[in-house]
């Protein structure tokens, strides 16, 4: 008999690890006002479809899906790099780091 | 300890971390709770036979954005009375919408679940390992690894040019 991927626990175990951080990240982004800690919370959300990305990949015994969790990867730098940017900018300009501030922002 | 126990305990510790994010009130605390969160995910990497993503999501999340993160946060010098405060009703909006959220992916996966048992599953063991999808990365998905190269030349000037202090004006 040939041996399958183990993946240790069940597949619903997983996905269902993967939809709460996802939802906890989405509380995350709704309820925080602190720009540092939203982008954080997006991090969180990213990491929650890369894990499911990577369980599908073991259970399938496919590959191509972890290429996919690596280019997720370098978005997620690119992101944080030019979100984190921005951020210093706006700190810059109104010495706060409340999302409130875009508001005052109209064009 | 069996296996299956391992990761339960590490799943529910990933989650216990990951509301611990959310939750503190110090942003500091957040990233120090955050690098947790991606450690844990690394070791279940490491459980399902995904050794090089465990290891860059080591280097590349906990080592190098999370660092970025802290660094802006000491580079600001927020002190105390900055923290924004969340209003009552904004927080009972969000933990509805993100509990409807959850509760709505749950409902619609469990059919998923009763599907996945007919799947067969592939017995490839080392899908994961670095000369497994090296030879993907450099065949098939050359020109997507490519193309994420000017991707990162793109983020980089964009950096530099926004967060770059202007001269000032002496008029």
């Amino acid at each position: 008999m040939e041996q399958l991927n183990n993946i240790g626990a069940s597949l619903d175990f997983y996905i269902f690890v993967s939809i709460a951080l996802f939802s906890i990240g989405a509380i995350g982004v709704l309820t925080r006002k602190n720009m540092i800690v939203l982008l954080m919370c997006i991090e969180l959300m990213l990491n929650a479809v890369n894990l499911l990305l990577v369980t599908f990949s073991t259970f399938f015994g496919n590959g191509e899906a972890q290429i996919f969790v690596f280019f997720i990867i370098v978005v997620a730098a690119a992101e944080a790099t030019i979100g984190l940017s921005i951020l210093i900018m706006a700190y810059r300009n109104s010495k706060s780091i409340d999302i409130e501030m875009f508001n005052k922002l109209n064009g | 300890m069996s296996l299956q126990m391992i990761s339960v305990i590490l799943g529910s510790l990933t989650i216990a971390s990951g509301l611990m994010v959310v939750l503190s009130k110090h942003p500091i605390r957040s990233v120090i709770y955050l690098v947790i969160t991606f450690f844990f995910i690394s070791a279940m990497y490491i459980l399902m036979n995904a050794q090089f993503l465990a290891i860059v999501n080591m280097i590349v999340y906990a080592g190098a954005i999370m660092v970025l993160f802290l660094f802006v946060l000491m580079l600001l010098n927020l002190n105390k009375e900055m923290e924004p405060e969340t209003t009552r009703m904004s927080l009972f909006t969000a933990v509805i919408a993100g509990g409807t959220l959850f509760l709505v992916m749950i409902t619609a996966l469990r059919d998923t679940f009763q599907y996945g048992k007919g799947y067969v599953q592939v017995p490839v063991q080392d899908a994961g390992l670095v000369e497994q999808l090296g030879k993907l990365l450099f065949s098939k998905y050359l020109v997507p690894f490519e193309i994420s190269s000017i991707l990162f030349i793109a983020a980089m000037v964009g950096a530099v040019l926004l967060a770059k202090r202007e001269k000032q004006i002496i008029d």
